[in-house]
C-alpha cells in the first residue's frame, strides 16, 4: 500500500470530518479554548506571583558588623567563606568610611544625629558585610555559619537578622514560600483538571461516533486507517482553540489590564503579567498550541482504541 | 470454500448459540439460512466475520484457519469478505460515492481505480446519479443497495449478508435479493440469512435450517419446500 496515498487520506478523511461535524466541532473547541485560556493564564499568573516574591526576596538580607580591630585578611577570608556557600547568592562588604556616608545620607535631614556624630570625633559605625541569601528560608543556615566562635569573635555586634526582625523575616520567607508552592499546586490541579476535561470532552465526541468506527473496523480498515482521521480532527481542534486562547489573553491585556490590576488587589503585576506574555509569546505559544495538539491527539488516541478492540475471547 | 467443523459457540452467560455446527459451503454457491430469531444465524455469520471467536470447533474461509488467524491479520481477513448488515451501516457523514469509496481507499488503490470501480458497482445496483446523495436522503432498499455495492466494491469472493431484508418492504427486498443473484452469477459465493419464507421459496437455492443452535436440515435448491 502506498503510504504517502495512505497518509493523504487520512489528512482528508480528518479534514471532512471536521466540517461535516461542525456542532460537535464547536463545542469541543469551546471547552478546549476555556481550558487552555485557564492554563495559560496560570502561567502567567505563576510567573507573575513568582516575579513578585523574587522582589521581596531580594530586599531580604543580613548584615553583619565588623569589629574595627579586624585585618584586612580576615575580612578577606570572611567574605570567601560567605561566596562559598551555596546559600549565600551575594555577599557586598561596605567599609567604615563608606557606611558612615550612607549614614549621614540616610539622616540627611536629622540634625541631632548629624552633630552627635561630629562630637564624637570618630567614626561609630562598623564596616559591614550585606549577606543576599539565595532564598530567605536559607537565612537560618547562614545565620548558623555567622554563630560558629570563629565568626562571632570577628563581630561588634548581633547581625540584623535576630530578634524582631528575625521573626519577620522568617514569617515572609514562610509566606512567600508557600505562595510559590500553592502557585505551583494550582498549576499541577487545574492543568490535570483540564487535561481531564478536554480528555473527557473528546471521548463524549468519539462515543457519539463509535458505530463508525465499529462499522469501518467490519469492514476491514486498518487501525491507523481509522484512528487516524480522529486524531487529525481532535489536531485541528487543538490547533483552533490554542490559536482563540492566545488571541483572548492578548485581547484581555490591550483592553482591561487596568481593570485586571485592580481586581488582583495590588498581590499580582499586571503590567509584568503583560510584559511576561509579549517577552516570552512564543515560548507561550509553543505550550499553548503543543498542549492543544497533543491533548487533542492523545485523547482521540486513546478515545478509539477501546472500540477498535477485537472480541478474541472464546 | 468456508467449512465449519463441530463449532460450538457459547457466551459469557453459559447461553449456547450454536452446538456442533458442521458446514460446507464450495465456492460460488449461493446459501440460504434460514432459522427462527435466536436460531444461530447471526452468530453464524459473525463468526465468520471473525466478530465472534467460536468457543471450539474449527473454522476454515477461503483456506484460512482461523485458529491461526492473528488479530492484526483481522482487516485482511474482512477485506476478503464482504459483508452486508441488517441495519446497513453506512457511514453517516459520507456520500454514497464516498461510502463506496471507502472500501477501496482503506485497501490503498489509487484514486484512478477508484473512479472507475465506484461508478461501475453502483451501475449492478442500480444507483447511478446517487453518487452525492448523503445516506439520510435515501430510503431504506437505495440504503441497502449502497451497503451491497460496498461489499462487492473490491470483488470479494464471499458475500455475507445478514437479513439484508430484514428492514424492507417487499418490493425493495425482492430488488435486493435479485442484486444478490446477479452478484452471485458473477462468481461470487453468497450467504444469506432470512427468516422470509417467501423469498426461500422464490429463489429455490440451497437451504440450511437452523434451530436452537444446530442444523436441522440441509437442503438442495430443488429439495427444500417449506410448508
Amino acid at each position: 500500500m502506498n503510504l504517502f496515498i495512505t497518509f493523504g487520506r487520512i489528512l482528508k478523511n480528518g479534514l471532512n470530518n471536521f466540517l461535516r461535524n461542525i456542532t460537535l466541532a464547536v463545542a469541543a473547541i469551546a471547552v478546549m479554548a476555556i481550558t487552555l485560556t485557564t492554563i495559560l493564564i496560570l502561567i502567567i499568573t505563576n510567573a507573575s506571583l513568582n516575579n513578585t516574591i523574587g522582589q521581596i526576596n531580594n530586599k531580604i538580607d543580613i548584615s553583619v558588623y565588623l569589629k574595627d580591630s579586624i585585618t584586612p585578611a580576615q575580612t578577606t577570608t570572611l567574605l570567601t567563606q560567605l561566596r562559598d556557600m551555596h546559600e549565600v547568592k551575594s555577599v557586598k562588604y561596605i567599609s567604615k568610611n563608606q557606611a558612615l556616608a550612607l549614614y549621614e545620607d540616610e539622616n540627611a535631614g536629622n540634625k541631632t544625629i548629624q552633630s552627635a556624630t561630629e562630637a564624637l570625633g570618630i567614626n561609630p559605625i562598623p564596616a559591614t558585610i550585606n549577606i543576599t541569601p539565595v532564598t530567605p528560608s536559607q537565612l537560618s543556615q547562614i545565620k548558623q555559619f555567622l554563630n560558629e566562635p570563629d565568626t562571632v569573635a570577628l563581630q561588634a555586634a548581633n547581625s540584623s537578622y535576630s530578634g524582631a526582625l528575625q521573626t519577620a523575616i522568617d514569617k515572609i520567607a514562610k509566606t512567600t514560600r508557600l505562595l510559590k508552592e500553592a502557585g505551583f499546586i494550582s498549576i499541577i490541579i487545574f492543568g490535570t483538571t483540564s487535561v481531564l476535561i478536554i480528555f473527557n470532552t473528546i471521548r463524549m465526541t468519539i462515543f457519539n461516533r463509535r458505530d463508525e468506527i465499529q462499522t469501518m473496523r467490519l469492514l476491514g480498515a486498518g487501525t491507523w486507517f481509522i484512528k487516524g482521521p480522529y486524531v487529525v480532527e481532535n489536531i485541528i481542534y487543538g490547533l483552533i482553540s490554542a490559536t482563540i486562547s492566545l488571541t483572548f489573553v492578548e485581547i484581555m491585556f490591550t483592553t482591561v489590564s487596568n481593570n485586571l490590576q485592580a481586581s488582583t488587589f495590588g498581590l499580582l503585576s499586571i503590567s509584568y503579567s503583560e510584559y511576561y506574555f509579549k517577552h516570552n509569546f512564543v515560548s507561550l505559544l509553543f505550550i499553548i498550541v503543543g498542549l492543544g495538539i497533543i491533548i487533542g491527539a492523545g485523547s482521540a488516541f486513546i478515545a478509539t482504541r477501546r472500540y477498535l478492540k477485537y472480541k478474541t475471547r472464546k | 470454500m468456508i467449512v465449519l467443523d463441530r463449532v460450538t459457540k457459547t457466551y459469557s452467560d453459559k447461553s449456547i448459540a450454536l452446538k456442533k455446527v458442521s458446514l460446507r459451503i464450495d465456492p460460488k454457491e449461493f446459501v440460504i439460512i434460514i432459522g427462527k430469531s435466536g436460531a444461530g444465524k447471526t452468530t453464524l455469520l459473525r463468526l465468520l466475520t471473525r466478530e465472534e471467536r467460536q468457543t471450539s470447533g474449527k473454522i476454515v474461509v477461503g483456506g484460512i484457519d482461523y485458529d491461526k488467524l492473528k488479530d492484526r491479520n483481522i482487516p485482511m481477513l474482512r477485506r476478503r469478505i464482504g459483508v452486508v448488515f441488517q441495519d446497513f451501516k453506512l457511514l453517516p457523514n459520507r456520500t454514497v460515492y464516498e461510502n463506496v469509496a471507502f472500501a477501496l481507499e482503506m485497501v490503498g488503490k489509487t484514486n484512478a481505480q477508484i473512479k472507475k470501480t465506484v461508478p461501475r458497482v453502483l451501475s449492478i445496483v442500480d444507483l447511478k446519479g446517487k453518487e452525492k446523495s448523503m445516506p439520510s436522503q435515501l430510503s431504506g432498499g437505495e440504503r441497502q443497495r449502497v451497503a451491497i455495492a460496498r461489499a462487492i466494491a473490491r470483488q470479494p469472493k464471499i458475500l455475507i449478508a445478514d437479513e439484508p431484508t430484514g428492514n424492507l418492504d417487499p418490493k425493495n427486498a425482492w430488488d435486493i435479493i435479485k442484486v444478490l443473484e446477479k452478484i452471485n452469477k458473477y462468481g461470487t459465493t453468497v450467504v444469506l440469512t432470512t427468516h422470509n419464507q417467501e423469498i426461500v421459496n422464490k429463489i429455490r437455492r440451497r437451504v440450511v435450517t437452523l434451530k436452537d443452535g444446530q442444523i436441522v436440515g440441509d437442503h438442495a435448491k430443488s429439495e427444500y419446500k417449506h410448508t
